[in-house]
């Protein structure tokens, strides 16, 4: 094993890990300086991720499949592990016979890993063992016996009509215990998803989410399109993150083409990633408002929105940033008039925005209701791996801006907003502080814009490479997994959104609210679905 | 409280004029596309370039139909970046009230390389708009709100009650439509508002492409909702499925799982489009009884 493969700051790390599962780890292969990938049997997982939590302090941000059966003849497993103070990503990857086509669940002693599992049960029928409540979870009960992520299932299968089978929730009884079903339609604008409240009287005992009403075999279609089509694909994962997903498909596929987009691309990119994060902290905050009835507020701010909207749309033709982002950097240049309109937007939001923030912290019935509503605490955050605004807003000191720094960001210092109390309130607070930062920021990008070429050439993407691309988004942080297909065409896309992690969080937080508070701690943590359920 | 009065007082009034004037386009808008149809001298690379198959064609022989269905274009401007026939204008109006209003097909002969030779038949005339446009030249804000609200009245005898229903969408959609409610397009000022349950509801705007997982809640929906109804697709997803198309985890357009009144392409649509769209299908329908 060559160590100078290798960031410094991993060295350490990957010795100490090789020399302790020496014998057992069968392979180790470093494609890029942050990036390790070691492989070894099913039994060694549970020992290699509990080794490096306690002593390295990883995460596991993604665990997913992929059907290797053609070029392996096995699926493989995967177990990605962030290493946020030594800026690496460990992956460990576990070949699944398929004959047995089982796996270990390791859900009992990581919760945060509970639907990921049963979505590879579910899009590869790889069974799982040992895990707690192994049923159906991408795919809802009334779906035929079709494993649509295995290679063998084409992606145009036409399935038998929907039946429309009831989904048996867990019952909760006992005296004067009520359960009260919402959604999937709700009575918002917003996405759908179905939550069912056990309450006894007011406060909610427990809450079962069940969502993926809005998948869309997202990543089965990255399989069939070319893959420059995928970046206009990946823009339609989570719509209101739709730059931040865009540039971390383009810049996984970057790292498996082994090329950097040039810098001032990588600028521009920050940039667009930062009035990404402006608009929709601006509406959260609002709309945070409006759940407790401060509508004066929300007006205010779909006021401001609008105008970060105007800008988008000035910059990149798109008022959400689409069309912006393409593999190598970014399609359109900025002339002196369109930075103009960028630097006035800076100098207009920031005393419109205190102004804003001014009038929410100076409403004592608002602050009444956002107070100690909906509490993450930290342990229970750190143990669900909470990440994003959430996690910030529980103890959770963590950016991938700051961590692993991507696009432009290695040129700035970005300051990271982090609170222990766990409530709406301070959730809002990390946005209000989050908003304040990214102005300084885009200030910052702007002054010393680079100049030169907006894109480096891919060429042809060599096949068979396996890169991870991340972006912290607004909301969290954004991975997309990529292996490389002959005729730039990709075997495999693994797009992980933040929601995905986050949403079991709202079911810890809501515990012992009351049901009218439900809307505000939804909204604060204002997950994806789209991006959830893909 | 007197800080909040004196931030609204101080703020002003923000609302656009829209549709008393023109509505205010930034240049780099990319609207809709268009095709120099008769010097269109080859369909193959835009057609290349398009993610959603917006731009094909078909040969047969030594003729091509090709084609631009504005219901599955996403505005990405790919098309014009490979081809110098096409251009992206800064038109965001597009609303049609039957899918094939959105297509737009010419035909071409061949020559050897596959190249266009001339064009044989010319391209349908795009049908964009349903009725004539609103405003009258010179008329205001509150003039023509009265108007539209006498037509809404005409029709359902209420105010129009919107019930806007997620099928699948990217929440793109969704931005937009709740930008709706914002105070700069403010849409209740022409009497029209987004109401929490179908059973209030005379409009259903629903976004896609429709899930398989959303089918049913979407058909119950619909059937919550009291006639006269009107239902309208939003959105290149909800228009023809989109960038997803069919595939087996959706259905595709919002019309292959209820009948659709209008529809209104856009990736996402602007707030304007869709306030076009829905105040022209408001006034076809009065026209029409």
């Amino acid at each position: 094993m060559n160590l100078s493969a290798v960031s410094p700051e991993l060295q350490p790390v990957l010795e100490e890990v090789t020399k302790r599962f020496h014998g057992r780890i069968e392979s180790v292969f470093t494609p890029r300086l942050n990036e390790v990938y070691f492989e070894a049997r099913m039994d060694l997982v549970a020992g290699f991720c509990a080794h490096l939590f306690r002593k390295w302090d990883a995460r596991l941000v993604s665990v997913f499949a992929d059907d290797a059966r053609t070029g392996a003849g096995v699926f493989h497993l995967y177990y990605v592990m962030a290493l946020d103070a030594a800026h690496g990503f460990f992956t460990l990857r576990v070949p699944v016979p398929s004959e047995t086509s089982e796996f270990l669940s390791l859900t009992d002693a990581m919760p945060a890993v509970n639907w990921q599992e049963r979505e590879i049960q579910d899009m590869f029928g790889l069974k799982l063992r040992g895990h707690p409540n192994p049923r159906r979870c991408a795919l809802h009960d009334d779906w035929p016996e079709v494993y649509p992520l295995r290679k063998d299932f084409d992606l145009r299968t036409v399935l038998p009509p929907f039946e429309g089978v009831r989904h048996k929730f867990r019952t909760v009884e006992g005296e004067g215990v009520f359960q009260v079903p919402v959604g999937p339609v709700h009575a918002g604008i917003i996405e759908p998803g179905h939550f069912l409240f056990s309450v006894a009287g007011e406060p909610v005992l427990y809450l079962q989410l069940r969502l993926f009403y809005v998948h869309k075999g997202t990543e089965k279609l990255f399989e069939n399109l070319p893959v420059s089509h995928g970046v206009r694909l990946a823009e339609s994962i989570s719509g209101d993150s739709s730059f931040a997903h865009a540039t971390a498909f383009c810049h996984a596929v970057e790292r498996a083409a082994g090329v950097q987009a040039p810098a001032r691309a990588r600028a521009m990119r920050s940039i667009c990633l930062e009035l990404e994060r402006i608009y929709n902290h601006i509406a959260d905050v609002g709309a945070i408002c409006t759940d407790v009835a401060f509508v004066t507020a929300n007006m205010h701010a779909m006021r401001l929105r609008e105008r970060v909207l105007r800008v988008n749309e000035q910059l990149t033709g798109n008022r959400l940033l689409r069309g912006m982002a393409c593999l190598g950097g970014v399609r359109f240049d900025w002339d002196a008039e369109q930075l103009a309109s960028l630097a006035e937007l800076v100098d207009e939001l920031k005393p419109e925005f205190d102004s804003l923030a001014q009038l929410v912290e100076g409403s004592s019935s608002t602050l009444d209701r956002l107070e100690t509503t909906g509490v993450l605490k930290p342990k229970v955050a750190r143990d669900l791996g909470v990440v994003g605004i959430a996690g910030r807003a529980s103890g959770f000191d963590h950016d991938l801006r700051r961590d692993f720094p991507h696009a432009a960001y290695d040129e700035v210092e970005v300051h990271v907003p982090v609170y222990q109390v766990g409530d709406v309130e301070h959730r809002m607070q990390v946005r209000i502080d989050e908003v304040r930062e990214s102005l300084s920021l885009l200030q910052q990008f702007l002054t010393k814009l680079p100049a030169g070429p907006l894109h480096t050439e891919i060429g042809e993407l060599p096949a068979d490479r396996v890169a991870l691309g991340y972006v912290e988004g607004w909301r969290g942080e954004i991975f997309h997994w990529i292996r490389t297909a002959p005729g730039n065409r990709l075997a495999r896309c693994k797009i992980k959104d933040p929601s995905l992690q986050n949403w079991p969080a709202l079911s810890e937080a809501i515990l012992g609210n009351i049901i009218p508070d439900f809307p505000v701690v939804n909204k604060s943590f204002n997950l994806s679905y789209s991006g959830n359920d893909r | 409280m007197l800080g909040i009065l004196g931030k609204s007082i101080s703020t002003g009034i923000v609302t656009t004029s829209y549709p008393v004037t023109p509505p205010e386009v930034s240049r780099h808008t990319r609207g809709r596309p268009e095709i120099g149809w008769p010097n269109w001298t080859d369909a193959r690379p835009a057609a290349a370039v398009c993610p959603t198959g917006a731009i094909s064609f078909q040969n047969n022989g030594q003729q091509r139909r090709a084609s631009l269905d504005l219901g599955k274009c996403v505005f990405c401007g790919l098309c014009a970046g490979a081809d110098k026939s096409i251009r992206m204008t800064n038109v965001r109006e597009c609303a049609a009230r039957r899918r094939d209003d959105l297509v737009t097909t010419a035909a071409y002969l061949l020559k050897t390389d596959e190249t266009h030779d001339r064009m044989v038949s010319p391209p349908s005339s795009p049908k964009p708009a349903v009725s004539a446009p609103l405003p009258p030249p010179g008329a205001s804000v509150e003039a023509i709100g009265q108007q539209i609200k006498e037509r809404v009245g005409k029709i359902f005898g209420r105010s129009l009650h919107i019930r806007e229903v997620d099928a699948g969408s990217c929440n793109g959609c969704e931005i937009e439509i709740g930008g709706l409610n914002s105070p700069v397009y403010d849409i209740e000022r022409f009497g029209i508002h987004f109401v929490a349950s179908p059973r209030h509801a005379d409009m259903l705007l629903v976004t896609g492409p429709v899930t398989r997982n959303m089918e049913l809640a979407l058909k119950k929906t619909y059937d919550a909702t009291p006639d006269p109804r009107l239902v309208v697709a939003v959105g290149a997803c909800g228009c023809s499925g989109g960038i997803f198309g069919v595939n087996y985890a959706t259905r595709g357009a919002v019309d292959a799982v209820i009948p659709v009144d209008l529809y209104i392409p856009g990736c996402p649509p602007h707030p304007l489009t869709i306030l076009d769209g829905v105040l022209r299908l408001l006034g076809q329908i009065e026209d029409r009884r």
